[in-house]
Formats: C-alpha cells, sequence, structure tokens
C-alpha cells in the first residue's frame, strides 16, 4: 500500500474513533458540557489532562526544536512539566474545592468583582487565541505534508476540521475522546522512538538510547552528534545554551508559571471527584507527560544525526540534489523545506555559514513527522505519526476552545451582561464564539509569529504574567483585594504583550514591530518568548503595592479563602 | 480554627520543601551548574545536560506524588479530610 493510501487509512480511522466517542457521548446540559460532571477518575483525568496539554507544540514541534537548540531546548522540557509541579501544590486542589466551573468565575468570586472577572476574561482570550495559533501551525504543516498541498491549503482544511471536531461535542465527550487520543499520540510518538534507538544504538528504550554509544563502535551518540555537528561548524550540541543562562532561567520559569496559569489545563482539575484527587490527577497528568517529554530529548537528538548523515554522507560524499530521497520531494512542495544550489555543483552543502549552506530553509515543525520517513521506517509508522500529530494538536484546540467559548458564554454573557440567558442560548453563543476563535487563530496562522512551539511559549508567557499570580495570591494572601488583582492582572498582560508586540509586531503582524525583534533590542538579552516570568513579577509586585494602599477584602471573603484551604466539606461543583 | 490554621502551617512546610527540591533540580542543577556538571558524566550523558533533559522531569513526577502522599496523611491527621461526613 502506498504511503498516501496508508495515512489516509489510519488517519481516518482514528478520526472516525474520536468522533464516534465524541457522537456517543454528547453533551445533553450546559454542566455536561463543562465539566463532564465531576465524575472522572484521577488515573483517567491524569490521561485527558495529558492529551489536552500535549499539543503540536508538544508532540509535532519541541523535538525538532531541540534538535537544532540542542542543550538550550530543555527549557521546553523543564518549564512545561515543571509547572505541574505548581499547579499540584499551589492551584489544583484549592480550586476544586472552590467548585466553579472556570476560571474567571473563580476570579470574580474572591475578588469580588465583576471587573476583575472580566479582565480575568480578557487575559484568558489573549493567552489561548495565542495558543490555537500555534497549535493551527502545526495542523496545517501536518495537513500539507499528508495531503501533499501547500501549507496554507493545508491550514484552512484544519481549521474546518477542528470547527467540526470542537462544536460537536463539550468537556463530556472531549474527556473520552481525549483519552483515545492520549493512546494514539503516546504510541505514535514512542514506536518510531524506538525504532531509531534500535537502529541507531542497539537500545530500544531511547531514554538510554540517547545515552548509550552508537551500534558497533565504542563512541557515545552525543558525544558523535557533537563532532559532527562542531565539524560543519555549529554550536555543540549539550552545551550550546538559548541565548544566554539568564534567558534559559526566565525562559523555564515563564513556560511553568504559564502551566499553572492555562485555564484549558486548570479546569481539568474541576473535574476530580475530590480535593485529594486534584492532587493526585496532576501527578498522573505528568506521568503521562512525561513518556512523551523524556522520550523527546532522543528523538531530537537523533534526527538531528540522521539528517546531517543524510545529506553529508558517511563515506564523506554530499547527497546529490537530483538523487535526493522522496521524504525531501515530498515536503519541498508544502513549502516547508528548501534548497539552493549556490555553488552549482548539484550537490547539497549542509553548514553553519549562511554564505555556504544550501539547505536554506529547514522548518523545525517538520522534523518529528519527517523523522521516521529520514530514518526508512516502514509506511504504517509513518501514518501513525500523522494520526499523532493531528490528534495531538486537534485535542488541544478542542480544550482552549472550550476554555476561550466558556469564557465568553458563561462568564462574559450570563455571569455578567445577560445573567436570563436559557441554557439553549448559553450553548450557541459558545458555538458562535468558538467558531470566531477559529476563524482569528486560523487568520494569524499563515504567518505564524515564531515555529509551533515557539508561539505557544508565546501563549504560556501570556498566561504566565495574568492569571497564575491573580490565582495564586487569591489562596495564599488572605489580604489581597480586588483593586490590587485587578491592576496586577493589568499590569502583567500589559507589560508582556508590549514587550511581544514590540518585537513581534502588534497582534503578530510582523510588519508593525516597532522594535526589531533581535538580541541587542531585547531587555536583558530576555527574548519575547520568556517574558512572561518578568510580567508575573510586575503582577506580584504592583498588586501587593495596591492591595496596601487599598481597602482589605471584606471579612466574608476571608472567610472563603480559610475555607478553600481545607478539604473538607467540598461539594461538586456548582453553577450560581 | 486553630486546627485549621496548624494544617495550614504544615502545608505550606510541606510546599516550601517540595518547591527547593523542584527549584534545585531544574534551575540549580539544569542551568546555573550545569557547566560544573557537565564535567560528570552519566554513561554517555553529560550530567548537567542529563537533569535539563531527563532528571529533572523524573524528579517532578516524584515530587507531587511524594506531596499528595503526605497531603493525604495531613488531611487525616488535621481532621479535614473530605469522608468525614460521610
Amino acid at each position: 500500500m502506498s504511503l498516501q493510501a496508508m495515512t489516509y487509512l489510519v488517519v481516518g480511522m482514528t478520526f472516525a474513533l474520536y468522533i464516534g466517542i465524541a457522537i456517543w457521548s454528547r453533551a445533553a446540559s450546559t454542566k455536561d458540557f463543562y465539566v463532564a460532571g465531576s465524575h472522572v477518575h484521577p488515573v483517567a483525568n491524569g490521561m485527558a489532562t495529558a492529551a489536552d496539554w500535549m499539543s503540536a507544540a508538544s508532540f509535532i514541534s519541541m523535538a525538532g526544536l531541540i534538535a537544532f537548540m540542542g542543550y538550550g531546548g530543555s527549557v521546553f522540557l523543564m518549564g512545561w512539566t515543571g509547572g505541574y509541579v505548581l499547579l499540584a501544590m499551589l492551584l489544583a486542589p484549592y480550586l476544586r474545592k472552590f467548585g466553579k466551573f472556570t476560571v474567571p468565575e473563580f476570579i470574580g468570586d474572591r475578588y469580588y468583582s465583576k471587573t476583575a472577572r472580566i479582565v480575568a476574561v480578557i487575559c484568558l482570550i489573549v493567552a489561548s487565541v495565542t495558543y490555537v495559533i500555534g497549535q493551527m501551525k502545526g495542523i496545517g504543516v501536518a495537513f500539507s505534508r499528508f495531503l501533499e498541498v501547500d501549507y496554507n491549503v493545508g491550514l484552512v482544511i484544519g481549521m474546518g476540521i477542528v470547527f467540526v471536531y470542537a462544536v460537536l461535542g463539550g468537556m463530556k465527550g472531549i474527556t473520552y475522546t481525549q483519552i483515545a487520543q492520549y493512546c494514539v499520540l503516546i504510541f505514535a510518538y514512542t514506536i518510531p522512538a524506538i525504532f531509531i534507538s534500535m537502529q541507531l544504538t542497539g537500545m530500544p528504550i531511547p531514554q538510554l538510547g540517547l545515552g548509550s554509544t552508537m551500534a558497533g563502535s565504542e563512541v557515545y551518540l552525543l558525544d558523535r552528534l557533537d563532532m559532527v555537528l562542531t565539524d560543519l561548524g555549529f554550536a555543540e550540541y549539550t552545551t550550546q545554551a538559548r541565548l544566554s543562562y539568564l534567558n534559559m532561567f526566565v525562559y523555564t520559569m515563564s513556560l511553568m508559571i504559564g502551566t499553572a496559569g492555562l485555564p484549558h489545563v486548570i479546569i481539568r482539575f474541576f473535574t476530580v471527584p475530590k480535593v485529594k484527587d486534584a492532587r493526585s490527577s496532576a501527578g498522573w497528568a505528568l506521568v503521562f507527560i512525561a513518556i512523551l517529554y523524556t522520550t523527546a530529548p532522543g528523538v531530537a537528538a537523533m534526527a538531528r544525526l540522521n539528517l546531517i548523515e543524510t545529506i553529508n554522507q558517511p563515506d564523506g560524499t554530499q547527497l546529490v540534489y537530483a538523487e535526493r530521497p522522496t521524504w525531501i520531494k515530498k515536503w519541498e512542495e508544502t513549502g516547508l523545506l528548501a534548497f539552493e544550489d549556490k555553488n552549482g555543483d548539484g550537490r547539497i552543502t549542509y553548514a553553519a555559514d549562511p554564505e555556504v549552506n544550501e539547505a536554506v530553509k529547514i522548518d523545525r515543525d517538520i522534523m518529528v513527522l519527517a523523522n521516521p520517513e529520514i530514518a526508512g521506517l516502514p509506511n504504517w509508522v509513518i501514518a501513525l505519526v500523522a494520526a499523532g500529530g493531528l490528534a495531538a494538536a486537534l485535542s488541544t484546540a478542542a480544550g482552549l476552545l472550550l476554555a476561550i467559548s466558556s469564557a465568553i458564554s458563561h462568564d462574559l454573557l450570563k455571569g455578567v451582561f445577560t445573567p436570563d440567558i436559557t441554557e439553549q442560548q448559553e450553548l450557541l453563543a459558545s458555538r458562535v464564539a468558538m467558531a470566531f476563535a477559529i476563524l482569528v487563530a486560523g487568520y494569524l496562522g499563515f504567518n505564524p509569529p515564531d515555529f509551533a512551539a515557539g508561539t505557544v511559549a508565546l501563549a504560556f508567557g501570556l498566561a504566565a504574567s495574568s492569571i497564575f499570580p491573580a490565582l495564586m495570591m487569591g489562596i495564599f494572601n488572605k489580604n489581597m483585594n480586588k483593586e490590587g488583582a485587578i491592576a496586577g492582572m493589568v499590569a502583567g498582560l500589559g507589560v508582556t504583550l508590549l514587550y511581544v508586540f514590540q518585537h513581534k509586531g502588534i497582534m503578530f503582524i510582523a510588519s508593525t514591530s516597532f522594535l526589531g525583534d533581535m538580541p541587542e533590542n531585547w531587555f536583558l538579552g530576555i527574548e519575547p518568548n520568556a517574558f512572561g516570568a518578568i510580567g508575573a513579577l510586575i503582577n506580584f509586585a504592583v498588586a501587593y503595592g495596591v492591595s496596601k494602599v487599598t481597602a482589605p477584602p471584606p471579612e466574608h471573603i476571608q472567610h472563603i479563602v480559610e475555607d478553600i484551604r481545607v478539604p473538607h466539606g467540598a461539594g461538586e461543583a456548582i453553577s450560581h | 480554627m486553630s486546627q485549621k490554621a496548624d494544617y495550614w502551617k504544615a502545608n505550606l512546610r510541606l510546599i516550601s520543601l517540595c518547591l527547593a527540591i523542584w527549584f534545585v533540580v531544574s534551575f540549580v542543577f539544569g542551568i546555573i551548574l550545569v557547566e560544573p556538571l557537565n564535567n560528570i558524566s552519566l554513561g554517555g550523558y553529560k550530567l548537567g545536560f542529563w537533569f535539563a533533559q531527563q532528571g529533572s522531569i523524573y524528579v517532578f513526577v516524584a515530587l507531587i506524588f511524594f506531596y499528595a502522599n503526605r497531603m493525604g496523611k495531613l488531611d487525616r491527621e488535621h481532621d479535614v479530610h473530605e469522608d468525614k461526613d460521610v
């Protein structure tokens, strides 16, 4: 069977499975739509959270970025896992005890203010839409390759599928489909990794293979990669820092606190039966995430090595362009991979020096999808990776769209502007909001601000600087009042957005960037993707300062805070 | 009331301990001290690189389960657990 037919078959089968589950468990009431009736077991919830969490950024993009960033790529690995420690200890159990549907609802109640709730909705939408842009990039890449069309066409097809998918089911549909998606994506990620690790090192476990010697030799794989890269003029893989250690520190911190501030993940912990389960659910989610995240470094290093050895063959000659393998031709059609024969010798030269380098465009986001083809694995493995990448992108896009739509229909309309709206109208409004969010994110996805994982990192920075501090202070500081929280959120989000927009362009439209996106213009050399941690610091400082000079919160609010600190008396998630 | 206050203090102590470990394995071993640690090797891995790309993640998983387990005990010791009225 040809690769394309095989891909249609595998992708089609997995889609039929998800849609089948979505229809089987179609959301009937608003409560089911948002939180699946609070009856999800911690292990099942952990698995669904993992699928929700691991998006196109983790599956399609991250290992490709690490492949080119080497040690510097560690910011993604530590940042996107370490946040769960914060979530489990600082937020999840208390928000579960509080027992509401959405993050802005908590902020509105805790800070006894509709204004606070509206500000939280705005922060949530800004962060989530940015996140969806990253997913759209990933979906566009995957569809363009497997339908053999241009990236932009792939993106439009992806938008259509996300729309049908997210609008069909609510959270309940999504919880069960996400368990199925987790299984598909983790299988799709680890199988090729095991094959490639076997090929290169003879060790089937990629986590150990990365630290092993090359098959049939005494040289360690990482040492070999370091050597090959330095020969071509690149930085050494295992020591290449991302700009500076300070930048890496801030970047990692930003991703960690962003993890704990992203509404589509937090909302997951409202669906477990008990406070106790919220703690262990975070642990289970991280177990399932860690399986992929500890495999990714192996995938990254091995993909880079295989790519180099395809172009600079081990016998010392360079790849003849006319004899290039099929995978190169197919990716060239998408516009995401390009070569230019600068010296006219008919061979491809790959080197660090831009004057000599002929691999003029290698989009990082193609690496994971191309990896099994580069390694010459069987067609069914390649098809499986496509299905896995789409599962990752779809599940996260759906979770985010749900968070966006519930913020608009539940928090803005029902909670603030039109409280007497009926359940049907609320559901309709949430679906319209989803459709609108897909259009905006899709439109911005034609010219994404960065690779998928970079775009997603921006979203984390925005969540880190706005939502996380407000939630944390709401639980750990009894005296934090509405003035402080609102000022903090506005300052944190404002500073971060300003920093991102001045370098990346207003609304990520690059031509409107008024300070170029280059290290000389960055504050202390911190890149825009990493700035969320600084924004969060500003948020904390402003909130603390303002709360000191304004009236303390009313007594009943202080009692609420005392109450959410103890598990006793937790009911189900309720609407008010 | 003081029961609740004691419980909260014990919780904060536990969180501080866990977050100290969280900080050391990622930010200290993985970033700040990565260069000296890289002089030590763990199989084919340089140790600092290993913490940044593997080790820290394993420690994070262990930390959350450790915390969940200890909190479960604290809930009962201070009689604030959820099954109280059932």
